[in-house]
């Protein structure tokens, strides 16, 4: 009985060696490769990924197939990532901090450690956003405002616990005000918030000053430098808040893709981000890029997680 | 009008083929239950990529418009709508197919799609930019109300059987906060499971509770699915342009009440179809035989929804700000294209923007022939097909498109279960669109509310913000006319009576 097992074990190996040698790095991709988006169409994870398939076709010369699995902000997508196939011809998005704040708020079928991220290739910055008429004209007009009237400078925001939500958090401990978050379902309806005056500010992206481009202001950005294309607007760390988020975003394949697929698949994505072209698109848009490898990816997520955690417990987010 | 001279630039043959190519696809796609305009959008984007900015939005207008209209076929023959803009579709489409009617009334909800699909773009040609200020005047409070005004339908639509009527509602509103909160992200009733983290989905839902429960009877009963009392005579044109010539004010009434709340982001076509109904049911003088098969419940939400396509263009293109899902997709693939959307998109980028409304209109006229063919076929299939054939291939449709919403296997199961109960609640007297009401517009209520709360609470105005703004004002007295004119029409035309009787 022993013996034919071992047998059988013998013959699946023989019949299934070549098959992987064949579906191994050197052929890779040598078919289209399905890029799963665990959101809805026409957000700006799907819109990013747009970006992606035009170079990726021109690099590489196959498809990249966007398909979409909405739900539960991403878990749902994300849950079932590890039961897909590991060839590396399945690829999905991954969003920071969605993918660090999830599972800590309830079983949601995912650990951030279950993830097998390849490559953060890019993040949107937030930015503190208020209309071009706005009587705000820098972050110190906001914090006078919000010492004088506590809890009464309304800010509108893509969720809770979101990028937005955890900056605005962050930015009121820091600054030592107290002001309202009103979380809205996405960042299109957090900014026609703000157009619509419902809000006096929003905790928002660079990409909003892009898009919205004549009718609001960014105030200030997280991120390390000033966005190229707002030389104007400060950084947070000029004004002394050392705020650097935004939302990351990355790809991720099942736990089963083998190792050198996933080296491979890291440095495709980084040279579809050294694409002169292609960043400035990016960066036109108000994004900005990020390089991260699979080699670094790790160190990455477990830094960013901390600042996340802290924030998120601040917030009453997760306990 | 406006930008005329780009009117030639619309009319070349290749935009003229991507039009009808468009239209065609559309319908069809449009017509099979779970399949959506926003799907089919996206799915076209990749080739709209190699095509000039304009001649990519003419294409997916045309999807966009011509699934719009299809969603009509499934909600008049089989009692599914098969987008949301089409729920109050079936509320006199199918009694008028199930009485032998539905030729016509495919051929109403043919001419209604064309003249509400016109209405919006021609809003969309003429007032783009200052429409675009309703889209912004449009708080978190009156989403609210608007979605409260939605709910007062319950009391109309089951009239004679108010509780159950409710009972229903309130069954859709706690399915409505299945999962994780969308802006609170509480997770709420999902009872340990991961499936309904992602929440009860809209179409999936709206497939069990009407279609499959039509599927159960069909097995169930040896009669026919629909009476056929004559045979197929045509399209039946001179008739339905007969209705729709006597009833011109209703479906331009709808026509602009679709266009308006398509202007709305997050309200989209199927308020636009409900709130139409209501007020075609509220202003007809055959108020008590909507809901048995009147054509002109049929005309205002199919007029409604179609000029919701040319209004959610409107905060668009204007503001940048989606007004409908597909809409999203449309401005995700513009930007990829390099086009900034914004008030400047008329006046610096005229030749995409008006060769673009002009192609649209092109698509709506097309709309009118290829409705009208797709229809008749779509209609001569549905009678006479056996129902050994008919019950196993819609059955099969229904998982298929229910699948391809999410690509989830949990959501088939889920309209599986909806459609078993919504088929023993249909037995019991609870019909399915209190319960699909509560689903769709419960979570409207309830961000709107939260938000409007959270606002109202930190700048110490509440009662401002919930009774103080115009707009609600507005909206708030059209929950009182909707609740209450039935009770004042009776006792007013009781009076009338005694004072003759007198």
């Amino acid at each position: 009985m022993k013996l034919m097992r071992l047998a059988v074990l013998a013959s699946v190996l023989a019949v299934s060696a070549p098959v992987a040698i064949a579906a191994g790095p050197d052929n890779y991709p040598d078919k289209s490769v399905n890029y799963i988006i665990p959101f809805g169409p026409g957000g700006e994870s799907d819109i990013t990924a747009r970006h992606q398939q035009a170079f990726f076709k021109k690099l590489f010369g196959e498809d990249l197939v966007i398909s979409y699995k909405p739900g539960g902000g991403g878990a749902v997508g994300w849950s079932q990532l590890n039961g897909m196939k590991g060839d590396g011809y399945t690829i999905m998005g991954i969003n920071l901090p969605h993918i660090v704040i999830k599972p800590r708020q309830k079983n949601v079928g995912f650990a951030t450690n279950d993830i097998t991220g390849v490559f953060m290739f890019h993040y949107t910055p937030d930015a503190l956003v208020v209309t071009m008429d706005s009587p705000f004209k820098t972050v110190q007009d906001v914090i006078d405002y919000a010492k004088a009237n506590p809890g009464k400078l309304t800010t509108s925001g893509s969720g809770k616990g979101t990028a937005n939500h955890l900056a605005q958090v962050r930015f009121d401990k820091m600054a030592g005000v107290k002001t309202t978050y009103v979380a809205f379902k996405g960042t299109g309806k957090a900014v026609t918030a703000l157009l619509g005056e419902q809000v006096k500010a929003e905790w928002g992206y660079t990409s909003i000053g892009a898009k919205h481009e004549g009718k609001v202001r960014l105030l200030a950005v997280a991120m390390e430098k000033r966005h190229p294309k707002f030389p104007d607007v400060p950084t947070f760390k000029e004004l002394g808040f050392d705020i650097v988020s935004g939302a990351y975003r990355g790809i991720a394949v099942p736990k089963s893709t083998p190792e050198p697929i996933r080296a491979k698949l890291s440095g495709m994505i980084a040279q579809i981000n050294a694409d002169p072209e292609f960043r400035k698109r990016m960066e036109n848009d108000g994004m900005a890029l990020l390089d991260v490898g699979y080699a670094d990816y790790q160190a990455f997520v477990d830094e960013k997680a901390e600042v996340y955690l802290e924030a998120a417990r601040e917030a009453g987010v997760i306990k | 009008m406006p930008g005329i001279e780009y009117l030639l630039e619309a009319l070349t043959p290749f935009n003229i083929m991507l039009a009808l190519c468009g239209v065609i696809a559309g319908t069809v796609i449009g017509s099979l239950p779970g399949l959506t305009a926003t799907m089919a959008v996206a799915v076209l984007v990749p080739i709209t990529f190699s095509m000039p900015p304009a001649s990519a939005l003419i294409l997916m207008g045309a999807i966009y418009t011509g699934a719009i209209y299809g969603g009509a076929y499934a909600a008049i023959l089989l009692n599914t709508p098969g987008t949301p803009s089409a729920i109050a579709t079936t509320f006199d489409g199918f009694p008028m197919a199930k009485r032998g009617d539905g030729d016509l009334a495919v051929t109403l909800a043919c001419l209604a799609s064309v003249t509400g699909g016109l209405v919006g773009a021609a809003f969309l040609l003429g007032l783009a930019p200052p429409l675009a200020k309703v889209a912004l005047a449009f708080g978190p409070v009156e989403y609210f109300w608007l979605a409260v005004f939605g709910l007062t339908l319950i009391s109309a639509l089951s009239e004679g059987n108010l509780l159950k009527g409710l009972i229903g509602a309130c069954f859709g509103l706690l399915l409505s906060s299945i999962g994780i909160a969308e802006i609170s992200a509480d997770v709420r009733f999902t009872f340990g499971s991961q499936v309904l983290l992602g929440g009860i989905e809209t179409v999936s839902a709206l497939i069990g509770l009407y279609c499959v429960p039509v599927l159960i009877d069909l097995v169930a009963t040896p009669d026919k699915h629909l009476k056929v009392t004559h045979q197929p005579k045509g399209f039946r044109l001179m008739e339905a342009l007969a209705i729709s010539w006597k009833h011109k004010f209703n479906l331009i009434r709808s026509s602009v009440i679709g266009t308006l709340v398509g202007i709305l982001p997050g309200a989209g076509g199927s308020i636009a179809g409900l709130v139409a109904y209501s007020e075609a049911r509220r202003v007809s003088k055959r108020t008590e035989h909507f809901g048995t098969g009147e054509p002109e419940g049929v005309q205002a939400t199919e007029s409604a929804n179609n000029a919701t396509v040319g209004g959610g263009f409107i905060p668009t293109l204007v503001l940048g700000i989606p007004g409908t899902p597909p809409d999203a997709v449309i401005l995700g693939a513009l930007l990829i294209q390099g086009v900034r959307t914004g008030p400047n998109l008329f006046t610096q980028e005229g030749s995409i923007v008006y060769t673009f409304i002009y192609g649209l209109f092109l698509a709506t006229i097309l709309m009118l022939p290829v409705g009208l063919v797709i229809g008749r076929y779509a209609y001569k299939i549905i009678i006479t097909v056996p129902k050994a054939m008919l019950v196993p291939t819609v059955a099969f449709m229904t998982m298929i498109g229910t699948f391809s919403i999410r690509n989830s296997v949990s959501d088939v199961i889920i309209m599986i279960t909806l459609g078993v109960i919504g088929w023993v609640l249909n037995r019991a007297g609870y019909s399915p669109s209190p319960i699909v009401l509560g689903l769709i517009l419960g979570r409207i209520a309830e961000q709107g509310f939260v938000q409007a709360w959270t606002i109202g609470a930190a700048t110490e105005e509440l009662g401002l913000m919930f009774f103080g703004r115009p707009i609600s004002l507005a909206i708030i007295a059209f929950i009182c006319l909707s609740l209450f004119y039935p009770l004042v029409r009776a006792r007013w035309i009781g009076r009338r009576r005694k004072v003759r009787a007198d």
